[in-house]
């Protein structure tokens, strides 16, 4: 047991503070080359990470910088940066503590590169580029601790596997730097732990007391919730009378579009008129920070958010967290419950709220989960090769280096420790010369070898064109908004560019809660007014529509097993009996599909429960397969537990549909035309270097020269099929927006067990998805077609035919 | 302005010359059997790799040759003409590599040849063909930069694009850009961005009544979709 000096346990006393048994525990385990905490939010676990460094550096023997911190938000390091302060006035400890970010001053900058401080708190992204720098092992001599907070967010993202293989770079810099983790929990700890620590060296893991279980259940409302749909507006009085009820309300939502519209009718009901806020990932920076601020300062009762906060900093006052739609994963549910009560040792407070009569089922399937400390999560695989790709040339831009050195410290991230050779030498390949089949730019290699070996920059001035591309976040193309006046105008946020493409003058939107009208573009910003005259179409924002995890779906196909639902309210029951009535329910081990005509259409409902993404594929490749055997389907729909197709022509025998081979055969051939894989390639090709990222000046001077990276895909495509960049994008495409891999996982767990049912009317489960929005015309008959009806009609309209 | 909308082309006619405005970009002289092809940019890849460093798929050339040769072979062209900006700049052309460079030359062979000067390229002099400034035929002149007050002008360098919005999609194709006094093509080379129809320059060129011609699978042709005032 460690024993804290009188300096310290002093400043415990008297502050009125115990010191934690995790953060005794932290400070005993100090040597640990590393060490991973697992505690609940409020449990004191930054200043857990952080009292082994004051400790240390209480004498005032070192000299440069001694911890390094990083994490996933800017907000967060400077949050930090003003809590430890307290303590270090307190004791008067000759620290110097400064955070470094995009934000901050280019001045400031420079100075911490000559001068480092005790104590930089940083994000990956500004270590990566600190990193580049030639200058890299002076600014990190003498490094001791590296503290990497909330990391089990990080360890699910591309910006942990490039975090990791920064850290691998410091420890060959700095070989006695020891490493800390602070996570939330997590169903896997023993992975975060391998995430973290130097291969193949072990981590050692702390676990504090979990504290109590939160105090969570479904929110009782007067109306049941609709048949289908998001967004969970029916539930608005319910709502109400909770803020009025607590302190301060979180309403979190899984997107950005029904927190706009669901804050726009809360406030429309908000006749008491209650402070509220709303925040999300597309409002200008302003917004976003009078809204914490007023948080910060206990002056709302309630926020509308999504998963922008998430993370970060300590709210203080929050009673109560309201989820609004399902939760689609146990852990992420977990965590945000957390965000309520930071006191120790007091039980978190919250309540879910279905959107529709599905996720009842849903939201009952996440509340067992809860109970059961059941939490889900995939696991990741190998390293992704992009962010490998950017990591060489990050490595090239801070000086020569050797590609045998190199391969090593990489495998000793965990996340690459399978890399084999030939793949590294791939990546290296691609870095240097493009990696193509055609050896067309040996000539201009970037990166040569010298006549010792290492690998270094043709042109050092191609160190400055890297530093502009590093970070793995790939934004999809978004415009800013503002208002329109005189002087520029207040901004309010982003909506995309896609969006944008579809606004007349004229035309309203949501943003930022307020309803706005669309006045025109000017460079490259959208300028809107107040002048709202009529009913707003919904900003299209690019926030992550989440697919219900395995773990939960499976607990939903578990429950259709009962007897009885005692369990769900009673619509709810009697709609699941119905439907065992007329046809059956899904089972886990056997695929259900329903045939029913309706509406003079012949439909095809299939319950494969892979989530939203996978089912739109299993749509896309299953509508693929029927226009190729005369089918004729018009479209589909999708959603997490099933897809929903029509067409003009009966499907008497699914099975084929079904085939294993069938399926790869047409995502090999659908790989070739989807946008989605064009999507997923642009962020591959700017996360590995290929081309560059969009810089708002480069676009509005670019124009002729600028062209999508659409047509490299297709090139790529049609003339070196076997290049590193294709090969990653179809890696990715098994997860993510295309998560093909569950498609695979559903199939291998049906193994060829169909059960059609034939039926003379629309079953019980299928008619929501009636009601559900983003149905899909199938391809072919779409594009052109409507492209020719709108050519015909804007030319008679103009009254040019 | 007689227009005419047809499967896979668009039939017009500029100055007293019938037209047709094709899906793959070039446009098409039925009566003097000439095809005539804007901003090819060979060599953009090598060129970009040269200056800025950036690798992209070296395959570009090979890309825009073949579908010059699909048009070629599909129009049985006697007269090819390239509008400008044939080659991304003259260094490109003398980097080109052998198999390519042979490509062109067995393109070019047994036809009339006419490269137009464009202000990426003064003409690649080191392949044969007629090299020109800007060519008068009939009541046609075709230059690479539109001029003003211009009659029957054919011209390219501006890479028009047109975006359409259709059912609350967002749909971006190049363009031709068509009225009563000139006709801009869009570019055929295979690297190429574009400029909207609804920026400044394109919007002072082009007369009210303009129409795009969107080019792709098929031609379609719409009014010039432009800015709006305001």
């Amino acid at each position: 047991m460690a024993t804290l000096s009188p300096l310290f346990s002093n400043w415990f006393a008297a502050r009125g503070w115990q010191v934690h048994p995790h953060q005794r525990d932290m400070l005993a385990r100090a040597d640990a080359p590393a060490q991973l905490l697992i505690a609940p939010t409020g449990g004191g676990k930054t200043l857990a990470g952080f009292l082994p460094t004051l400790v240390e550096l209480a004498d005032g023997d070192h000299t440069g910088l001694h911890t390094l911190y990083i994490s996933p938000l800017k907000a967060l390091a400077a949050d930090i940066r003003r809590n430890l302060r307290t303590p270090v006035d307190d004791m008067a400890l000759p620290i110097r503590i400064e955070d470094r970010t995009g934000d901050t001053s280019y001045t400031q900058r420079r100075r911490q590169r000559a001068d480092p401080p005790h104590i930089l708190l940083t994000t990956p992204e500004s270590l990566a580029l600190l990193l580049s720098y030639e200058d890299a092992p002076r600014i990190f001599k003498g490094l001791q601790r590296v503290v990497v907070d909330e990391i089990h967010a990080l360890a699910e993202s591309k910006r942990g596997d490039q975090l990791m293989l920064g850290l691998a770079r410091l420890s060959t810099l700095c070989p006695d730097l020891r490493r800390v983790g602070l996570s939330a929990t997590v169903e896997d700890p023993g992975a975060i732990a391998r995430f973290l620590a130097r291969h193949p060296d072990p981590c050692d893991i702390l676990q504090a007391d979990p504290g109590p279980d939160p105090d969570i259940a479904m929110l009782k409302t007067d109306m049941p919730p609709p048949w289908a749909g998001g967004g969970g507006r029916y539930a608005i009085p319910a709502v109400l009378d909770q803020i009025r009820g607590h302190r301060t309300t979180l309403i979190f939502h899984n997107t950005r579009a029904q927190a706009e519209l669901f804050f726009r009718d809360l406030w429309m009901a908000n006749t008491d008129a209650l402070p509220i806020g709303i925040h999300h990932g597309s409002l200008a920076r302003e917004q976003r920070e009078k809204v914490e601020a007023a948080m910060v300062a206990g002056d709302l009762r309630a926020i509308v958010c999504t998963g922008s906060l998430d993370l970060g900093i300590d709210w203080g006052d929050v009673d109560l967290v309201i989820q609004v739609g399902a939760p689609k994963n146990v852990k992420r549910l977990v965590q945000r419950v957390g965000r309520a009560n930071h006191r120790y040792n007091a039980p978190s407070k919250a309540l879910l709220v279905p959107a529709n009569r599905f996720e009842i089922v849903e939201c009952v399937a996440a509340l067992q989960a809860v109970r059961a400390h059941h939490l889900d999560g995939d696991p990741r695989g190998p390293g992704p090769r992009d962010v490998l790709c950017q990591h060489i040339l990050i490595t090239a831009a801070a000086g020569p280096f050797d590609a045998d050195a190199l391969y090593t410290e990489v495998s000793r991230a965990g996340a690459y420790a399978t890399l084999t050779r030939a793949e590294f030498d791939a990546c290296l390949d691609f870095a240097a010369t493009g990696g193509y089949a055609l050896r067309a730019y040996d000539r201009y290699q970037r990166l040569p070898q010298r006549p010792d070996g290492q690998w270094q920059l043709r042109d050092p001035r191609a160190a400055r064109q890297i530093r502009m591309n590093i970070g793995t976040i790939v934004d999809t193309e978004t415009l800013k908004v503002r208002l329109k006046n005189t002087r520029g105008g207040a901004p309010l946020g982003e909506v995309e560019e896609s969006f944008a493409a579809t606004l007349t003058p004229g035309d309203t939107f949501l943003i930022g809660g307020q309803t706005v009208r669309y006045e025109g573009l000017r460079e490259m910003t959208v300028e809107v007014t107040r002048r709202a005259d009529k009913p707003p179409k919904i900003a299209v924002f690019s926030g992550t529509k989440f697919a219900t995890s395995t773990q939960l779906s499976d607990r939903i196909l578990s429950m259709f097993r009962q007897p009885d639902w005692p369990e769900l309210p009673r619509h709810t029951a009697d709609w699941l009996r119905l439907q065992r009535e007329v046809s059956q329910l899904p089972q886990a081990d056997r695929l259900l599909v329903e045939s029913f005509p309706h509406d003079g259409r012949e439909h095809l409902c299939i319950y494969g429960f892979a989530g939203r993404n996978a089912q739109q594929t299993l749509g896309l490749l299953v509508t693929q397969r029927m226009e190729e055997t005369g089918l004729h389907p018009l479209g589909f729909v999708s959603t997490d537990y099933a897809t929903l197709i029509w067409g003009l022509d009966p499907v008497r025998d699914p099975a084929p549909l079904f085939a294993s081979d069938t399926l790869h055969r047409g995502f090999e051939t659908w790989l070739s035309s989807n946008a989605v894989m064009k999507r997923t390639f642009r962020s591959t090709a700017v996360i590995a270097g290929l081309i560059d990222r969009n810089t708002p000046g480069k676009r509005k001077s670019g124009r002729q020269a600028t062209f999508s990276s659409d047509i490299l895909y297709d090139t790529l495509l049609k003339y070196d099929p076997d290049h590193l960049m294709l090969a990653i994008t179809r890696e990715e495409a098994l997860r993510g927006l295309v998560d093909f891999g569950r498609i695979e996982q559903m199939l291998a767990r049906v193994q060829g067990r169909i059960d059609h049912v034939t039926l003379p009317r629309v079953t019980p489960l299928a008619a929501p998805l009636f009601l559900e929005a983003g149905r899909i015309p199938v391809k072919g008959a779409a594009q052109e077609r409507l492209l020719a009806d709108a050519a015909e009609q804007l030319m008679a309209t103009a009254g040019l035919s | 302005m007689r227009f005419e909308q047809r499967m896979n082309d668009v039939r017009f006619s500029l100055n007293g010359a019938e037209l047709s405005a094709r899906a793959s970009g070039a446009l098409w002289w039925p009566a003097e059997r000439m095809l005539c092809v804007s901003d090819l940019h060979l060599g953009k890849s090598e060129r970009l790799a040269r200056r800025t460093g950036q690798y992209l798929p070296p395959y570009e050339v090979r890309e825009t040759l073949s579908r010059l040769e699909d048009e070629i072979a599909a129009t049985d062209a006697a007269t090819v003409l390239c509008l400008g900006d044939s080659f991304d700049d003259l260094s490109a052309v003398n980097t080109l590599p052998e198999d390519e460079v042979l490509w062109l030359t067995r393109l070019m062979a047994g036809r009339r040849w006419i490269w137009i000067e464009g202000n990426h390229d003064p003409g690649p002099l080191d392949f044969g063909g007629t090299h020109l400034a800007e060519l008068q035929r009939g009541p046609l002149t075709f230059r690479h930069i539109a001029a003003a007050d211009p009659v029957g002008e054919v011209s390219g360098h501006y890479h028009p694009k047109a975006r359409l919005a259709v059912r609350g999609q967002s749909l971006t194709r190049p363009c031709f850009l068509i009225d009563g006094r000139r006709v801009i093509l869009p570019a055929f080379g295979t690297y190429t961005g574009g400029l909207r129809s609804d920026a400044a320059e394109l919007c002072a060129l082009m007369a009210p009544d303009a129409r795009a011609v969107l080019i792709g699978k098929t031609a379609q042709a719409i009014p010039m979709p432009r800015g709006r005032v305001g």
